[in-house]
């Protein structure tokens, strides 16, 4: 049985920063997952897949991840999405650093 | 140590600008990314969790001061003002803009520094004992043989696309510092009829399938070594599987067809690949041999050394634990370890690198070494000279007393910087440091060796640490399994698991009542853990790690 479908969001990998990117509803990137688009529906999923690869020139590594609706705009559901979001333990590198320096 | 010349020089220019003219490509978008992807990864650009990732080869480990100035200049003017030194003598820089990558290693190749082959489906960077000329129970240095398999794998045509990629260590000491049993092929140097030659260990490997190393010839004439290593290399392009990548590598090869199998085969290629060899592989070998002549080392007493030794309990307890003995009485081998309590392991940053530069160059022959343990060496010190380098060691915060303890942890990546990962090392590795630094326990409890992954492919080397540690993803989760009992020396080992993993804050707890479980259990205090482990058993550590089961069973 076809597991239900849950919640996503696109990342990717900004082509020069390297820097962690969201895809927003306005079809642009973000480095702030709290605005990236949540998409409810699994065929939307994949057509908001094709438009975010109309980007593969200046992003890498698309892909679709589980995230879910919170008070800001959608959170991960997973430890990994919650690192990239932030940045390493080890040092406040990263998002973390563009925080501090704001 | 190796000096390039011209055409090494030439070739390493001409790479650099091909790939500057890539980079540019994939910018203005002529290139995609999966056609730039194979190109970058031949230079080892990485895109790893939050950023690039550069890896740059430490050949067999060695450096001179000028080099180490360089790391740290890449360091500091493209990067976030560190790097990490990695369980394979490479440093990793985890924040490149790809636009700054082609200037990274012009820099680089100015000192001889390069990242071809730090990646890919190819040879390895080789690596080599980190005290190679220096170690008191060494026979012969390896490491002109590691240049010579450095030259001749460097786009070699016909493994530049092997299953899977391919890792060679060599050592010229009895004592296995290099880990050769845990590699593809690794090379011991042996002595027959008073003539060094090599004994030829091949499938060893870490991984989702963690296998020592067997003997496929115990004893190989030096002027052999290439050939022999063509013919090894030309039956696993033959035999090796390339239907799933985690069966791809030798150690699978020699699993599945035997090792008796794979030796005929070899040899009967042997004898034919050996007649292509006209010696010039030998002219070059001498040539390589000649950089590689040992410092002349100063003469002068060790007074100096001894009053310290003597009257400074901070300096006698590093001197204990840091120092290692040198072929030469009056000299020794110094580890820095760039694992401070809390610290990331493998962790230096510019000013540190910029230190150990200018010390080497003070007190060490202008030579630096990097091991896999992710620490730094300084191969020659005169004794009367350790006070002084002590001193200055610690106005860099890198006089820790601890190689060899419970803090020396070697810790991968994990999924603070890696791709790959399943849960963290990094963290692990600081707390269970500041844990033990904290209980004061670290030199009653001696030698062990803790070494941690952040997931099944084992470049924190858990399979063979006293107590490994590997971190999983359960249900979404981070858990981490302890295997016991692991050894990466010439008596190495595959630790055993002991049962079901640790939550993320269950796990420090964990590792502490092993601890003091071992220091209940030991016959004195020079009982180590691991001939503890052996001698003793799984059970009682089984029973102090998981209490409530034990509960339950009664
Ligand atoms: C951060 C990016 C890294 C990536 C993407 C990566 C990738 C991999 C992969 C895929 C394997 C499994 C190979 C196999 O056995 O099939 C592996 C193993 C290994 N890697 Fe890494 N690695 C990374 C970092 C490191 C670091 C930082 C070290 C050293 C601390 C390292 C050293 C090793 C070693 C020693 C193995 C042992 C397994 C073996 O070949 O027997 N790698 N790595
Ligand atoms: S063991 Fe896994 S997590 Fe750690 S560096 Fe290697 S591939 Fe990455």
């Amino acid at each position: 049985m076809p597991r239900p479908f849950t919640p996503k969001i696109i990342t990717a990998n900004d082509l020069l920063e390297g820097d962690v990117i969201y895809f927003t509803d306005t079809n642009s990137w973000s480095r702030e997952l709290q605005e990236a688009e949540l998409i409810e529906d699994e065929a939307e999923a994949q057509l908001r897949l094709l438009e975010a690869e109309k980007d593969a020139l200046r992003v890498v590594g698309i892909y679709l991840t589980d995230a879910k609706s919170g008070d800001n705009g959608p959170e991960p559901t997973h430890f990994r999405e919650d690192f990239r979001r932030t940045g390493p333990s080890n040092y406040r590198h990263g998002k973390q650093e563009a925080a501090a320096n704001v | 140590m190796y000096k390039y010349n011209d055409f090494d020089t030439a070739f390493l220019a001409e790479r650099n600008a091909q790939f500057r003219a890539q980079v540019e490509r994939r910018i203005d978008g002529s290139l995609t990314e999966d056609e730039f992807k194979p190109l970058r990864l031949m230079n080892g650009l990485y895109l790893q969790l939050h950023a690039y990732m550069l890896r740059v080869a430490i050949p067999y480990g060695t450096l001179n001061s000028d080099q180490m100035r360089t790391l740290a200049l890449l360091a500091e003017k493209w990067d976030k003002g560190y790097g990490h030194f990695t369980t394979r003598q490479n440093i990793q820089y985890n924040w490149p803009k790809l636009r700054d990558v082609p200037d990274m290693l012009d820099a680089l190749a100015e000192v001889g520094l390069h990242a071809i082959q730090t990646s890919g489906n190819t040879i390895r960077n080789v690596t080599s004992d980190h005290f190679a000329a220096a170690a008191k129970d060494e026979l012969t240095d390896p490491r002109p043989y590691a240049e010579l398999i450095r030259q001749w794998s460097t786009d070699h045509p016909e493994f530049q696309f092997l299953g899977r990629k391919f890792k060679i260590a060599i050592t010229g000491s009895s004592t296995d510092r290099a880990v050769t049993k845990a590699h593809d092929i690794g090379l011991r140097m042996v002595e027959r009829d008073g003539v060094a030659g090599f004994e030829v260990i091949v499938g060893g490997g870490l991984g989702r399938t963690p296998l020592i190393g067997k003997v496929i010839r115990d004893y190989l004439p030096q002027a052999d070594l290439l050939p022999y290593l063509e013919s090894v290399l030309a039956v696993y392009n033959l035999l090796g599987r390339r239907d799933n990548k985690y069966k791809a590598r030798i150690k699978i090869t020699v699993l599945e067809n035997g090792i008796d199998t794979i030796r005929e085969m070899v040899e009967e290629r042997f004898e034919e690949r050996r007649k292509a060899f006209d010696g010039t592989d030998q002219q070059l070998l001498e040539e390589i041999k000649a950089h590689f002549t040992p410092p002349k080392l100063r003469g002068g007493n060790v007074e100096t050394y001894l009053t310290a030794y003597d009257a400074d309990p901070v300096f006698r307890s590093w001197a204990d634990t840091n120092l290692a003995a040198h072929r030469d009485d009056n000299h020794a081998i110094v580890t820095i370890s760039i694992k401070a309590h809390g610290q990331t392991p493998g962790d230096a940053t510019a000013a540190q690198m910029r230190g150990m530069a200018d010390l080497a160059e003070e007190f060490g022959y202008n030579e630096l070494r990097i091991s896999h343990e992710q620490n730094v060496i300084l191969p020659h010190v005169h004794k009367s000279d350790l006070p002084a380098l002590h001193a200055k060691l610690k106005e860099h915060g890198l006089a820790t007393a601890n190689v060899g303890l419970i803090s020396d942890i070697i810790a991968c990546p994990g999924m603070d910087y890696c791709a790959l990962a399943t849960a963290r090392s990094i963290p692990v590795a600081q707390e269970i440091a500041s844990r033990f630094d904290e209980l004061k326990l670290e030199h009653d409890v001696g030698h062990l060796q803790i070494k941690i992954s952040g997931c099944i492919n084992a470049c924190g080397h858990h399979h063979v640490g006293h107590i490994g540690i590997l971190g999983l993803d359960r249900a979404g989760v981070e858990n981490y399994q302890i295997t016991l009992g692991g050894d990466a020396t010439e008596t190495a080992a595959i630790g055993t698991r002991t049962g079901p993993g640790f939550a993320y804050d269950e796990i420090v707890p964990a590792v502490e009542r092993l601890i003091t479980a071992y220091l209940s259990l030991r016959d004195s205090a020079e009982e180590t853990f691991l001939q503890t482990y052996r001698r003793v058993g799984m059970d009682p550590f089984k029973a102090a790690l998981y209490p409530e089961a034990q509960k339950k069973v009664a």
